[in-house]
């Protein structure tokens, strides 16, 4: 196994600043434990309300912990970097910017724009856009959007990509395409993954291993390894085990309650 | 594909071209007709001005150079006239290849068409048999007299009104808007500020007048404190909401990839707010129109509105209809300009809102 990236000591976050009565004191996490290591690809999945969004946004430093730390390689994570590149559910894309100005506007906002200029179109044709340079976000579709979003957190070059549900407003279809692109950037970029979803046959399609997190307190309840050999068949018997088993142990975590 | 599926499929494609064909000869003679219609109301009101006597003949009207053509009142309104006419020509002329022009064209044809016909039935009797009281309703040939009487002051008012009025409203709008950054960016100055921009914003900018004309030193700065008024607030006021209401998850994309505050600030937030902005700045030019004939009437050395003021203690209210003309030609003028700036900055957001 490769070396240790990430490491999520016994984290906790209540949110209690809310202005919204009902979420105020709900334990979004409680004593989080998680390591991911390099060039993982990880998938959070769990109904709503079980704090996988609030994990990624820690990772992400959108967010802090109250109790707990999470490190990148020993270093203690106290607010967003490019390093750590973040793809929204949606809403994440410039709509004032064209396809072209919002992948560089990741080079632009650490004024390296000048110097690394050619990138732009180097990452707009690894996500397979090229031609929609010009084109502004509202004229195209939800999944060129997010794939636009990906190119734009690319140029920055990260070490770890953290996705929130980006495919969760797309279509069927457009969520296979979008899952292939994801593994071929993967393989290009060789970047770390970590993708928030609560679609089963996604996270077992693309993942190495598969965390699963139950809610009121949220917390992670199993962590699965997922040794199926790549292009994985979701037809086959292994993955239709694989999805029948996680079904059921979401069915008996929320007889728990 | 079966035979009589085959042969079915060609016999529609031939009748939709057909019909596409049919379409085209209709809207050529559609659109000759429509330009016809638009030209000969303004014929109608030209003949009318030729074949229609005096009611007080004898009298001689003045003439005046212009040009190489010697005119009186009405050789020049027929001149104008003329001039409308080949502009709808042309205008037509284009209609022919631009399509979307063309619609519009066609949907006005039958207004200006009465538009014709209204100048017609003033002219009888507003000049003409002059039955409208006078020298209150004059007719549209006295009006446009007026610019042959008082070419150069008109000229010079026009210059005058629209220095002051471009000069002030800029830095209104300048203004408004680096304050309603400051409101919209930092809680601190919301709290300071926005009572204060509240209370002022409500208040009519006329209610100041006295205060400007006797507080400030000339005349000249008590208008730009009027008009700078006037543009401020609701540019400040409209920015500022504009920049609070940016998505939240504009601001953390932003910070994932790196930004700092002063790119969140005029990179994010400010284009986000550009949409109200330019609310704010269309409603800020009309009150600064109001402002500025205002501003002119109390104590202007110059300006359209100081011109209007002269020219009744004359009772010269064809002049005064004249200047409402030059207004009404000049606002549309910079409201059109504001328009075609506002759809190039928010041209990303075409098809989005309606």
């Amino acid at each position: 196994m490769s070396e240790k990236e990430l490491e999520i000591r016994d984290v906790s976050r209540i949110y209690t600043d809310s202005g919204n009565a009902q979420a105020n004191g709900v334990e979004a996490l409680q004593h989080v434990n998680l390591d991911v290591y390099e060039g993982e690809f990880v998938s959070i999945i769990g109904p709503s309300g079980c704090g996988k969004t609030t994990l990624l946004r820690l990772i992400g430093g959108l967010d802090l912990p109250q109790a707990g730390e999470i490190l990148l390689h020993g270093q203690a994570i106290t607010g967003p970097d490019p390093s750590r590149g973040y793809i929204f559910q949606q809403g994440g894309l410039f709509p004032f910017m064209t396809v072209e100005g919002n992948v560089a506007s990741g080079l632009k906002a650490r004024h390296l724009y000048g110097k690394k200029k050619q990138d732009v179109q180097k990452y707009i044709d690894l996500v397979g856009l090229t031609g929609f340079e010009k084109a502004y976000p509202h004229e195209i579709s939800g999944g060129m959007a997010q794939r636009v979003a990906i190119a734009r957190a690319l140029i920055n070059e990260p070490e770890l990509l953290l996705l929130d549900e980006p495919m969760g407003a797309l279509d069927s279809f457009t969520r296979a395409d979008l899952q292939e692109k994801l593994l071929e950037i993967r393989q290009k970029s060789g970047a770390t993954m970590i993708l928030v979803t609560h679609d089963v046959d996604e996270a077992i399609y693309l993942s190495d291993r598969l965390v699963i997190m139950t809610p009121r307190p949220g917390r992670i309840s199993e962590i699965l390894k997922i040794d199926l050999p790549h292009p994985r068949d979701r037809g086959s018997e292994a993955f239709s085990l694989l999805r029948s088993s996680i079904l059921e142990k979401f069915h008996l975590a929320s007889a728990h309650e | 594909m079966d035979a009589a599926s085959v042969k079915g499929s060609a016999l529609l494609a031939n009748q939709a071209h057909q019909k596409g064909k049919a379409t085209d000869r209709s809207y050529a003679k559609k659109l000759t007709l429509a330009i016809l219609l638009t030209v000969s109301g303004f014929l109608i009101a030209i003949l009318g001005n030729l074949l229609i006597p005096q009611i007080a003949e004898g009298i001689k009207t003045p003439t005046y150079e212009l040009g190489a053509l010697t005119v009186d009142l009405n050789g020049f309104y027929r001149l104008v006239l003329s001039g409308i006419i080949l502009l709808y020509l042309l205008l037509g002329f284009r209609a022919f290849f631009d399509e979307k022009y063309r619609a519009k064209y066609l949907r006005q044809a039958r207004f200006r068409f009465v538009m014709g016909l209204v100048l017609l039935a003033y002219d009888i009797c507003g000049t003409k048999l002059r039955i409208t009281p006078q020298p209150f309703f004059p007719g549209p040939a006295q009006i446009l007299e007026t610019f042959l009487i008082d070419t150069q002051q008109i000229y010079t008012n026009l210059l005058y009104s629209l220095r002051l009025f471009s000069a002030v409203f800029f830095s209104g709008v300048v203004l408004g808007v680096s304050t309603g950054i400051l409101i919209g960016w930092f809680p601190k100055a919301y709290y300071w500020i926005y009572p204060v921009l509240r209370l002022t914003g409500v208040i009519p900018a006329v209610a100041w007048m006295p205060f400007a004309l006797t507080m400030l030193p000339a005349p000249f700065w008590a208008a730009t404190f009027l008009i700078a008024i006037c543009s401020w607030f609701p540019v400040a006021s409209q920015t500022a909401f504009g920049i609070k209401s940016t998505p939240r998850t504009q601001f953390e994309a932003a910070r994932t990839l790196g930004a700092k505050t002063p790119y969140l600030v005029f990179r994010v937030a400010v284009p986000n707010a550009m949409p109200q902005i330019f609310t704010g700045i269309t409603t800020a030019c009309a009150s600064s129109f109001t402002c500025l004939v205002m501003a002119e009437m109390m104590g202007q050395p110059g300006g359209l509105g100081y011109y209007i003021n002269v020219v009744k203690v004359w009772a010269a209210y064809y002049k005064v209809f004249a200047t409402i003309l030059v207004m009404a030609i000049l606002f549309s003028l910079i409201l059109a300009v504001l328009g075609a700036v506002r759809a190039y900055v928010l041209r990303w957001q075409k098809g989005q809102l309606v």
